[in-house]
């Protein structure tokens, strides 16, 4: 039987996945039905890309607890499928590469500046051009701050923090950053030697694919006390930086494929399929996972760090803006595997979750959430496309009860890189973007067809869904005004 | 698969990059499964064959050598800096796994000339094979980017 015909809707956007087959618990899927449709096509019985079927092999791994979650922006992946969410229990559970992938804590920081929409248009050139001339972007790219082996293995351990106070920003970025910039447990020995030879140029770098770099304004307010606790405003420009761990974490993932897929085999681990390779999480090759995946975590945190350094030194040239007006909203990842405590069936726990593009969306009340903020919970940041929109979302009980707080990541694709890059020219979507009052610089122009508006979901769609499933709220709907993609 | 005795395509895949590569022997199979991974990075006919670097590997599986013998080419790409566009692949197969000795021609990554793309994340083990069909070897991966 096809799963999509095993399909039963249980809410507006809320699909359930009967256990069945090896599944140790059913599978809870929060999708429109055009999502369904399309995962549906692209993931029949005979394509070997099924998000559906993704679901269901991470419902079939040992200690997960309570289902295997979809959130509505859900894609075929690789492992656990793109918006999906696994929590497994410490003593009996595994830990899964492919439940955080390759680009460890790849994710967005949100800056906020004091100026309206006008000013940036009036100066929309020299603005794109001096960011585009200051962030390295594109394969190949190197950064300008170079680091010896020692303190690669200080940013490892320590992430942001480290860079802030080598003077690469400030405390009050960490305090706005998840985790304060800096997840415990790292450990830079279990991180091989070429992992951080590979990351020896690549500190302060954005990356190419979908990763960007993006001058928005805050086109709507959806939620007034939400966006007054970020400091959010209708019209005000924003700067939103997207990018990961760069190839230190690609390294660490490529390094723990290996080492997790013999530990599978050793544990006798009945893995549902090769893609699922992992590790008892209390076993020493689970726990040397997880310290490398928080330093692989902590490098990400350190990149977009000084990332948003270049940012602000970008801006004080440009628009003659104070480094120390251009504050972080917040920073949050959307590939990561963290031990948190969620209440399940009334009890707390400790489980680990693994979160791939999906983002931790923590709700009011959270110690983990910045005080100023725990009224509401924290910012979601959620990428859109480069001609549509970005939002910022928060939240909620029922998020915190049915999803282990986590929320939606992106828009997901709609076309494949290669069916985008026949459809579109990249120079067309340039201008045509130019023709909104959009200004794109890109490293390369192919990658901006891959990257087009029309390669992608409908944002609001997704988002609508994403409140529909009531695990999440919208509060401001951000537009772009300058995009520098890799 | 169209009639050459050697090549690559690229298969429709959601979001990542899909490969299938094919050759008379697996050592054929691999190199162009290589050729497929630049080709996605660079545009590797600007490439000149300049330097060669060897690679001897070893691993469980026929299949596993191939996603080792790619994160290989993907790591030293970031290591020396060297792009690659010519490669020389012998595979030996044994009961207990495979092994390979390889050799990869290529020169330093020219941001302009050799008009840089996509950066490969990391190779998966996603609808990973490598079998003969049909009197061909046929390796099929799929790179995270």
């Amino acid at each position: 039987m096809d799963e999509f015909d095993r399909l039963e809707q249980v809410g507006e956007v809320e699909w359930l996945l009967p256990q069945h087959g090896r599944m140790h618990v059913p599978g809870r899927i929060y999708a429109d039905r055009s999502t369904l449709e399309q995962l549906r096509r692209e993931g029949g019985e005979e394509s070997a890309w099924s998000a559906l079927r993704q679901v269901k092999h991470v419902a079939s791994m040992p200690g997960i607890v309570s289902a295997a979650i979809a959130l509505p922006d859900v894609h075929p992946g690789y492992g656990f499928p793109i918006g999906g969410v696994g929590a497994f229990d410490l003593a009996d559970g595994v830990a899964v590469v492919g439940g955080v992938g390759f680009d460890i804590n790849c994710g967005v920081r949100l800056l906020r500046t004091p100026f309206e929409r006008a000013r940036i248009v009036r100066e929309i050139e020299r603005v794109g051009e001096d960011l585009y001339q200051t962030v390295p972007a594109g394969l190949g790219s190197s950064g300008s701050l170079r680091l010896s082996m020692a303190e690669i293995d200080r940013v490892l351990e320590e992430g942001a923090a480290y860079v802030v106070r080598r003077g690469f920003g400030t405390d009050a970025d960490l305090a706005y950053t998840e985790e304060g910039g800096r997840m415990a447990g790292a450990d830079p020995a279990v991180v091989s030697a070429l992992a951080k030879q590979r990351e020896f140029k690549q500190v302060g770098t954005l990356g190419s694919g979908n990763h960007y770099l993006e001058v928005q304004w805050v086109e709507r307010v959806i939620e007034a006390e939400a966006a007054a606790a970020y400091g959010l405003s209708e019209g005000q420009v924003v700067v939103a930086i997207h990018t990961g761990s760069r190839a230190l974490g690609h390294q660490i993932g490529q390094d723990s494929l290996k080492e997790l897929g013999a530990a599978s085999a050793r544990y006798g681990i009945d893995l549902p399929d090769q893609e699922m390779v992992c590790a008892p999480v209390s076993s020493p090759e689970g726990q040397r996972y997880l310290a490398a995946v928080a330093a692989g975590a902590n490098c990400a945190f350190a990149n977009r760090q000084v990332i948003a350094h270049l940012v602000r030194a970008s801006l004080e040239r440009s628009l003659g803006l104070p480094a120390d007006k251009v504050e972080t909203v917040y920073d949050i990842g959307h590939n990561n595997a963290k031990v948190e405590t969620h209440v399940v069936d009334g009890v707390s726990r400790r489980l680990l979750v693994h979160r791939k593009g999906a983002t931790r969306a923590f709700g009011p009340g959270r110690e983990e959430v910045p005080e100023t903020y725990r009224s509401v919970g924290h910012p979601i940041l959620v990428g859109g496309t480069m001609g549509t929109a970005s939002y910022v979302m928060c939240g909620t009980a029922r998020g915190m009860e049915r999803a282990f707080g986590s929320g939606i990541h992106g828009a997901g694709r709609a076309l494949s890189r290669k069916k985008a890059a026949k459809k579109y020219w990249g120079a067309d979507v340039i201008a045509t973007l130019r023709r909104d009052g959009i200004r794109v610089w890109a490293h390369d122009a192919r990658g901006a067809a891959e990257e087009a508006p029309g390669a992608y979901k409908d944002v609001d769609q997704v988002v609508e869904a994403a409140v529909a499933s009531g695990l999440t709220r919208a509060v401001a709907r951000l537009r772009p005004l300058v995009v520098i993609k890799g | 698969m169209t009639g050459a005795d050697a090549g690559f395509v690229y298969v429709d895949h959601p979001a990542d990059l899909a490969v299938r590569a094919w050759g008379r022997t697996t050592g054929e199979a691999f190199a162009e499964a290589a050729r497929g991974l630049f080709a996605a990075m660079i545009d590797v006919e600007r490439v000149a064959p300049a330097e060669a670097m060897c690679v001897r590997l070893s691993a469980d599986s026929v299949e596993l050598l191939l996603v080792d013998w790619l994160a290989a080419l993907v790591a030293e790409k970031d290591l020396s800096g060297r792009v690659f566009s010519q490669f020389s692949v012998d595979v030996r197969l044994h009961v207990h796994g495979a092994e390979l000795t390889a050799s990869a021609w290529g020169e330093s990554l020219d941001r302009v000339r050799h008009a840089p793309r996509l950066e490969v994340k990391g190779i998966t083990r996603l609808g990973l094979s490598v079998r003969e069909e049909a009197g061909r070897w046929v390796a099929r991966y799929v790179a995270d980017v």
